[in-house]
């Protein structure tokens, strides 16, 4: 069945609901870019919480110098695992598949993603390249145990032979499909469906930074799909692509893979930063402040991401330190500019501590942890020192912690848009405290621990008092935060269809806070006109329209 | 459709110098093909469109002062509701399962692929193209 859509405008009934097939068949079937984001945010929050269950399991057996918990062999696939679910089934997909693939189209005032079918496509080879990966965990030799990076020679026929290897490689290749893909959607999307008036320095901060991840993503995730195939070609076809034997180079997966593995972690996080402009612009009762300058903070960050690759590789000796450090550095002052125009945000302005503004600003406490770490390693000489401790384990998860505040930050805040109903505030701020404390808890003992020299990725460790009681210390931080996960969960059961959202239950200032919550099929009955980047406010605050660096009508400053 | 033209140019330029100074700079051959191949991503298709923003007249959504109405007609012709996609979707699944189990899977794997296909490509003709 397709549809043949005019402009909302211009119509005088609304866009035709949605026919066709109800139940199962009309989830297998479903090209509405809503139903699939949601099927996305489903399957990334069960990703999120097995690979949290294995961070649990990992945490409980580091909790003594000789833990009996798991094997050796187990805690490798544990380690590996955990790292590959969360970065590739859960943070990225969450972002780009999940709340990118809901928001975009209606925060730009488009009827669907530019392609649907594709979209849907997108999300069935999301969800058998997770079902791939996992399934190792079911072969008679396990899962993938070489790490996340999947080092070569480590991840070569000889040193891991058997299918779980095969599996994590086949489960990367169609999840990497599917982000090119999603990729390719968002960017034909936000070129070509954007509502008249929708300029392209009027889209909203979060479709900026999904548009330059998306560029991200056909940048960087070929190159890993054309290295697997290399890895695989020289596991099963007798190719030497990266092996010393037969005149290969071991280096050169090292080279390919965080070509895209340091792009990846900007995918991983500039759609997080998306995320909390909005939120603490709307929570501020203010416009963004230096809206270009995010833009071009975000634009930065992105080609900058491409030149530092090998700031992974110091340790390798054969890189260029003084160019990858140079660049690395670089990376400093965009950040700085979004974290200074972020705080210039809610300057002055009328605060509202939400749970989403609440785990925003955890967000921006925790991110400049990591971000401020993150430019101590990109200096060589400090990084010979700390590199594979848990100096550089605690900096990535000071990271990563971040966006999974702002990632709640986001559900709170778009939750109602796509379901209709408020979560429970009372609980959310309970599961925040537990989120942040936790985090602070399992990460800051982890950057002792590693200038203390204990390597990472190892199951046991020399009785030693103060690695011990580090170790525990964290043991203790990733339990709070498996209490928050818990919360969480308990917050969707009790806030279940119980407190109805309405079209615009936070006085948003985007296009999205303009329809019904949930959307319309096709998003939207009419359309205001569009005279800034926050054309909903602009509608219902008349008086308040936007004026330059958050000033509002009648301030004398 | 000048800005979208501009953004992806400048992306291009930046990583065509960065990619030059870092191959003469480090003589490494792998990092300098993948950031020439990123300048070319950035300048195929924002030279298409640099070609095409001076030879059409500005879109609404380009238009500043564009209201709703200016835009009034057809956007486009969007599938509500498709098969193929799961179709596809599975076949793609089996086919990399092919890897790992046995090659004997490539069979149902590509006919699924190419069944999905042809059906996808059905469906559009009968939807019609606006």
């Amino acid at each position: 069945m397709v549809d043949v859509l005019e402009r909302p405008a211009t119509r005088n009934e609304p866009p035709p609901e949605a026919h066709g097939p109800t139940g199962l068949l009309k989830w297998l079937t479903t090209t509405d870019h809503k139903v699939i984001g949601l099927s996305y945010t489903v399957t990334a929050v069960i990703m999120m919480v097995i690979g949290g269950a294995f961070a649990e399991i990992i945490r409980a057996q580091l909790a003594t110098p000789n833990g009996t918990l798991v094997s050796l062999a187990q805690f490798n696939e544990l380690f590996t695992m955990h790292g590959s679910v969360m970065i590739y089934l859960f943070a990225g997909p969450f972002a780009f598949g999940a709340l990118a693939n809901i928001i975009v189209p209606i925060q730009i005032g488009a009827p669907d993603m530019a392609f649907p079918r594709l979209n849907a496509l997108s999300y069935w080879l999301y969800l058998t390249g997770s079902i791939t990966m996992l399934s190792g965990f079911f072969t008679a030799g396990g899962a993938a145990n070489f790490g996340w990076v999947g080092y070569a020679p480590l991840s070569n026929s000889l040193n891991t032979p058997g299918a779980g290897a095969d599996l994590w490689i086949g489960g990367l290749l169609l999840t990497g499909f599917s982000a090119i893909f999603t990729g390719v959607n968002l960017v034909a999307t936000i070129f070509y469906l954007r509502a008249p008036g929708m300029t392209m320095f009027r889209m909203p901060i979060f479709t900026w930074n999904m548009l330059v991840t998306a560029i991200l993503i056909l940048l960087a995730f070929p190159v890993l799909t054309a290295g697997l195939i290399m890895l695989y070609a020289d596991r099963h076809f007798g190719t030497h692509i990266f092996s010393v034997a037969g005149g290969g180079v071991p280096v050169l997966w090292q080279h390919i893979f965080w070509f895209w593995g340091h792009p990846e972690v900007y995918i991983l996080a500039l759609p997080f930063f998306g995320m909390v402009t909005e939120i603490i612009a709307v929570f501020s009762r203010k416009p963004v402040f230096g809206y270009k300058g995010m833009v071009f903070a975000t634009i930065s960050i992105a080609a900058l991401s491409l030149g530092v690759w090998a700031h992974h590789m110091f340790t390798t000796g054969v890189v260029l330190l003084p160019f990858f450090s140079a660049m690395s550095l670089l990376i400093a002052v965009p950040t700085g500019i979004k974290i200074f125009n972020w705080i210039g945000t809610m300057w002055r302005g009328e605060v509202w501590f939400s749970t989403a503004m609440m785990m925003s600003l955890g967000f921006l406490v925790t991110f400049l942890i990591g971000g401020l770490t993150g430019v101590y390693l990109a200096s060589p000489p400090l990084d010979f020192f700390t590199h594979d401790t848990y100096f550089v384990v605690a900096h990535f998860h000071s990271v990563v912690m971040a966006l999974v505040m702002a990632a709640m930050a986001g559900l709170y805040y778009w939750g109602p848009k796509i379901t209709g109903y408020l979560l429970n505030e009372k609980i959310g701020r309970v599961q925040f405290w537990f989120l942040f404390v936790g985090t602070q808890v399992f990460t800051l003992p982890l950057y002792l621990v590693g200038l203390r020299g204990m390597p990472r990725r190892m199951a046991v460790y020399p009785h030693d008092p103060q690695w011990q009681f580090l170790n525990d210390l964290s043991s203790v931080g990733a339990v709070l935060i498996g209490i928050s996960t818990l919360l969480f969960v308990a917050n969707l059961v009790y806030s279940w269809k119980k407190y109805p959202a309405g079209a615009n239950p936070w006085d948003g200032q985007t296009l999205e806070w303009f329809t019904t919550s949930p959307p319309p099929h096709h998003n939207f009955y009419r359309l205001p006109p569009i005279r800034s980047e926050r054309p909903t406010w602009d509608y219902n605050h008349p008086e308040h329209r936007a004026l330059p660096h958050g000033r509002r009508n009648g301030d004398g400053a | 459709m000048k800005v979208e033209a501009r953004f992806l140019l400048g992306l291009g330029l930046f990583f065509g110098v960065v990619g030059l100074i870092y191959w003469l700079w480090s003589g490494e051959d792998a990092g300098g093909v993948m950031l020439g191949a990123a300048m070319l991503l950035g300048f195929l298709p924002g030279g298409y469109y640099l070609y095409w923003s001076r030879r059409m007249t500005p879109r609404p959504e380009d238009d500043p002062e564009a209201t709703p109405a200016t835009g009034a007609g057809v956007v486009g012709a969007f599938p509500s509701t498709s098969i193929w996609p799961f179709t596809l979707g599975m076949g793609a699944f089996v086919t990399v399962l092919a890897l790992v189990f046995g090659i004997w899977l490539l069979v149902p794997g590509l006919s699924l692929v190419v069944w999905a296909l042809l059906g996808a490509v059905a469906e559009s003709r009968r939807g019609g193209h606006v």
